[in-house]
């Protein structure tokens, strides 16, 4: 978070939110309040008692117009806390903010008015009405809302245009193939015009071809639409292209958040080091992330733009031993980047075993 | 026999074993052990009757009320389809059978109405189509309340799932006497008994389908922000339609099946009555050919409402020109053949001149058949009495004799039985697994016995024992609790009557239709050929199996017989190919590899691996089979179906709804104890069964 820029508004917050499945699931909570002194502490104790821990202890912000993807093992409650974000499924303890109220105290009356107007989710698995066709699945939720034929139509037609599904309004979903199925379902989802956007694992059905083009249209959609997104994926290569900020989850627990780079340089341990494992670190790192503060004077060096990727400057790290100078873009000086520098913030992310280097103590 | 010991189940087998022996020896000295003492029979049914009395006495009115009701609409129906030209309704049908399912189903409709013209049985016809249309729409929608509400609360569900199981197993006849004192003599009897009977299947499928509406489709919709009722009406029901469809169709089935059986209390001039009155007057030409209208409306309602249910799975684009003009078709023929009609009297009342009735030289060839062949079928009926009838019902030691088998059963042969019995089952126990060699053992004890002689507390250690083991703790209370019933309510030895038939029909079903059913799942073409058979049984309403069987052997037990594994057959053939044809490819293909033999891959492969799916059949087998019995009571049994029978004409509602529940008792604990097993074998293999 702290590298996030100030001046954004946080639009969606989890804070404190527990999940858990089973009889007496409330009873381990005062008043359904989640913030407990030792979380490692109280899941065991909840999970003694044969209950299950789906969510523990989840808190983080999602900031107006950013892209925030959950990573984590089948399993470890991703979908779960995207279902509680939009309360499908209701949170066991915990609380989550929507433009600064409290989502979980709405009555249903207000939460359908929200789902109707604020929140588009895709599915896992699609979740199209079998009985009715692309057009009128896409116009669906503007049909509940009581909207004329003609009005949902325009405005259906206009987010068909959007993922690209021209023709096939007349199609019902079994007879599209699995990509097509998905753009109906986020065709849907945007047919309403949300500002939350909530997406489990939209492209994890498609092949490595159609991904990418999905993928780039997402990010083509986001750039005009700007929405807030919370995004899960088990992919780190996608969670990379997409991400601003991400989270990765283990056992229903959130182990750590940051931009992308963050999770590479910094893993906090060994579980989100896995993830990071085969990510081609060239493509991801910049000159920033790899430089030293310094206080001595750059006088002499060149100078690089702060967003410059690592793959293009090693030819000049290679003969230039002192480094280059790494410049933000309002011109003041971040650090200077090495070739030891570089080797440096290789060495973090990687996690092959250390070699062992004999003669030396 | 070392293995034997080690096995922990095999006390208890023993014990029972013993217990048994102990019994039977012991029943020459305890009468009581034979026959529960009539002075400790709790009167059940007399409480019953003089409850039924108060009912009547105080609430007659308000159900002579809603009789009165009834008796509007069917009366309007059926002067509705009476008085309007045949050739117009025939129009009709037709053309629905081809919405429904195409040229080919409305060639048989065609086919079907010309049949009940033609042959003078048009008027019946329209009569029993009356109550099926009325008594239809209102049981699909009583059964559509109840799936919801079940569907909606735990509780409810808790009370209807029981009560759906209780008006599908309690046999018909034992129910039609008491709306009969309530509601009165008359159309509405019939209506009732078929709206009580068809509305449990359209609940069941509307607590299924509903259930199986996938939960993204339910949280897309909550996301798309319906409300509660547009969640249910926009969102689940559509998504469940072909469900909703498939219960519609048995529905219908189970209605008109009903309608027919009903018109055994008479003065409903429909085609079931008909059937019925002839069978009695001997007039089997008759009866067959009214029986044939039977079957003909059963296949086309079951086609026609089936094809509604298939069509609605692949929802294609529905364009409105077609059903605009279907309705100019549909309207503009009626007009045409409304017109013609007036003009052609015989396309409005077929001319009884013209009547065409092959029933006198249908009787004659029949006649001939039997003087011709008298030896052959008296021999099959005495040989099926004297060897397998008899001793399961009154055991070897009652029916060998010098007039039945020949010889005197003396004490040397006794010993000798006993001897071989306990040896093959010894073999038995340790070849394959120690339950089936007590199984057979205890078998062995019944057939020499005899299922009516057993004592009583015997069978309801085995029996209760058995439910145990299959289904736990539950089952094993709720078997005891409802032989106890038929105990101390007097109608045990009928209860054993009935259970001696059933069993025996089941285990002839059983054998037979898996054999049938391994040799469809091996060749197509018998496949091929048993599959239309199968259906056309499987609609059939069971009166009119019961005919040929009737018109060549006669009233009897042994007829009886024949038409309950005519119609039991059905499912033991189905699952066993279905079990056999579904197995997972993968097992079958690492056994070839591994070497096997054709005959070793279905014995050590195949058949333990379709077994649950078989134990499913048989489930079925055993209900059919117990439907069937109830229908039977009409051609001389002397179990429980013939008390609710004779309850029925007697007028005594008490006796013939004690004898009904006990029916339903036998069938629920058989229901339950079969299922439990195949679902526990299913576990153990790891499989899954739609
Ligand atoms: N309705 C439920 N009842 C009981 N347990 C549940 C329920 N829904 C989820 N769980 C459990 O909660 C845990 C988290 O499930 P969740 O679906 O959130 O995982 P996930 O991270 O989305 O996994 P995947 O990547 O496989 O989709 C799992 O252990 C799951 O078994
Ligand atoms: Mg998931």
């Amino acid at each position: 978070m702290e590298n996030h820029d100030a001046g954004q508004a946080v639009k969606l917050s989890c804070r404190n939110v527990w999940k858990i499945y089973g009889d007496t699931s409330d009873s381990f909570f005062m008043d359904g309040n989640g913030n407990v002194d030792d979380t490692q502490a109280h899941v065991k104790k909840i999970l003694k008692s044969e209950h299950i821990v789906a969510n523990a202890d989840v808190s983080f912000d999602v900031y107006a117009g950013e892209i925030f993807v959950i990573m984590g093992l089948s399993g470890s409650g991703k979908s779960t806390i995207v279902r509680c974000l939009s309360r499908l499924v209701e949170p066991t303890a915990g609380d989550i903010i929507l433009d600064g109220e409290n989502l979980l105290e709405k009555s249903a009356e207000e939460l359908i008015e929200i789902r109707r107007h604020k929140m588009g989710m895709v599915f896992q698995s699609f979740g199209l009405m079998p009985h009715l066709n692309v057009i009128d699945n896409i116009a669906f939720p503007l049909k509940l809302q009581g909207i004329e034929k003609a009005d949902r139509y325009a405005q259906a037609e206009r987010v068909i245009e959007l993922v690209g599904l021209q023709g096939r309004e007349n199609n019902f979903p079994n007879e599209l193939s699995g990509g097509q199925q998905q753009r109906v379902g986020i065709a849907r989802s945007l047919a309403v015009e949300p500002d939350i956007w909530l997406l489990d694992e939209p492209f994890s059905a498609l092949d490595p071809l159609i991904r990418k083009r999905m993928q780039d249209e997402f990010l083509r959609i986001q750039s005009k639409l700007q929405k807030s997104i919370v995004f899960i994926t088990h992919d780190f290569q996608e969670a990379l292209r997409l991400a601003d900020r991400m989270a990765i989850m283990r056992d229903g627990m959130i182990v750590q958040i940051g931009r992308p780079v963050d999770l590479i340089l910094n893993p906090v341990d060994d579980y989100v080091r896995e993830f990071t494992t085969d990510v081609p670190w060239e493509s991801v790192l910049c000159a920033s992330d790899v430089c030293h503060k310094t206080s001595t004077s750059v006088r002499g060096l060149g100078r690089v733009p702060a967003a410059t990727q690592i793959d293009s400057l090693l030819g000049y790290l290679a003969k230039n031993d002192k480094g280059v100078a790494v410049e933000a873009e309002d011109g003041s000086i971040i650090g200077i980047a090495t070739a030891s520098g570089v080797l440096e913030a290789l060495a973090n992310s990687s996690n092959v075993p250390p070699a062992q280097v004999k003669g030396t103590k | 026999m070392s293995k034997l010991k080690l096995d922990p189940g095999f006390l208890p087998w023993l014990g029972i074993i013993l217990i048994t022996l102990a019994l039977i020896v012991l029943q020459d000295h305890l009468k009581w052990l034979t026959n529960y003492p009539k002075d400790l029979v709790i009167p059940f049914d007399r409480w019953l009757n003089s409850g039924m009395g108060f009912l009547i006495t105080y609430f007659g009115w308000f159900f002579r009320g809603v009789s009165w009701l009834l008796e509007w609409p069917i009366d309007g129906v059926r002067i509705v389809l009476q008085s309007l030209p045949w050739a117009v309704i025939s129009f009709l049908i037709c053309m629905f059978a081809f919405i429904a399912a195409g040229w080919r189903l409305s060639l048989f409709a065609l086919i079907s109405c010309l049949y009940m013209v033609i042959i003078g049985y048009w008027s019946e016809s329209m009569n029993t189509l009356s109550l099926v249309a009325i008594s239809v729409p209102l049981a699909v929608l009583i059964g559509f309340g109840f799936g919801v509400w079940a569907f909606q609360s735990q509780a409810a569900k808790r009370i209807i799932m029981p009560m759906l199981d209780i008006l599908q197993t309690v046999p018909a006849f034992a129910y039609l006497l008491l709306i009969l004192m309530l509601f009165g003599f008359g159309t509405v009897v019939g209506l009732i008994a078929s709206i009580l009977y068809s509305f449990p299947p359209m609940a069941r499928n509307v607590i299924v389908g509903l259930g199986r509406v996938p939960g993204e489709v339910i949280e897309s919709g909550l996301m798309s922000g319906a409300t509660h009722r547009q969640l249910f009406w926009q969102v689940r029901i559509p998504s469940t339609k072909r469900q909703l469809l498939l219960g519609v169709n048995q529905t219908t089935m189970a209605s008109l099946s009903m309608v027919i059986i009903a018109s055994i209390i008479g003065g409903t001039a429909d085609i079931g009555w008909e059937v019925l009155s002839q069978i009695r007057k001997a007039q089997f030409g008759e009866s067959l050919l009214a029986g044939l209208v039977i079957a003909l409306m059963a296949i086309l309602i079951d086609r026609a409402t089936y094809g509604f249910a298939k069509n609605s799975s692949d929802y294609q684009p529905r364009y409105s020109a077609p059903m605009l003009r279907y309705g100019l078709i549909v309207i503009g023929g009626t007009m045409i053949f409304f017109f013609l009609s007036r003009f052609i009297p015989a396309l409005d009342v077929w001319p009884r001149e013209l009547e065409l009735s092959p029933a006198r030289s249908m009787n004659e060839g029949l006649e001939y058949i039997i003087i011709n062949y008298r030896a052959a079928i008296e021999t099959i009926k005495t040989m099926a009495f004297f060897f397998v009838m008899l001793p399961a019902k009154i055991g070897l030691q009652g029916s060998v004799s010098p007039f039945t088998w020949g010889f005197e059963l003396q004490t040397w042969h006794s010993v000798c039985y006993a001897i071989a019995m306990t040896g093959l089952s010894i073999w038995c126990g340790v070849r394959f697994n120690m339950q089936l060699g007590f199984m057979l053992l205890l078998f062995a004890i019944f057939f020499f016995i005899g299922l009516t002689k057993m004592p009583w507390p015997a069978i309801l250690i085995i029996y209760t024992y058995l439910a145990w083991k299959l289904g736990g703790l539950t089952l094993g209370v709720g078997t005891f609790l409802g032989l106890g019933f038929l105990v101390v309510s007097g109608i045990w030895p009928e209860a054993m009557l009935s259970l001696y038939l059933c069993s025996i029909a089941v285990i002839l079903s059983f054998a037979l239709g898996s054999g049938l059913g391994i040799w469809a799942a091996h060749n197509s073409t018998v496949s091929a050929i048993l599959r239309p058979i199968n259906d056309t049984l499987q609609t059939m309403p069971l009166f009119v199996i019961l005919i040929p069987f009737v018109m060549i052997f006669k009233i009897g037990e042994f007829t009886a017989l024949l038409a309950i594994i005519a119609y039991a057959i059905v499912p033991s053939i189905r699952y066993t190919e279905h079990g056999l044809r579904n197995l997972p490819e993968g097992v079958i293909e690492a056994a070839k590899m591994m070497g096997c033999s054709k005959q070793q891959l279905l014995w050590t492969v195949k058949i333990p691996l379709a077994l649950p799916v078989m134990m499913l059949g048989l489930n079925q087998t055993i209900m059919y089979g117990i439907a069937m019995l109830v229908i039977a009571a009409l051609v001389g049994t002397n179990g429980l179906e013939q008390i609710v029978y004779i309850g029925l004409s007697d007028g005594n509602f008490g006796l013939g709804l004690i004898a009904g529940i006990g029916l339903a008792i036998i069938a629920m604990t058989a229901d339950r104890m079969t299922q439990a097993w195949s679902y526990k074998r299913q576990k153990d293999l790891d499989l899954q069964i739609e």
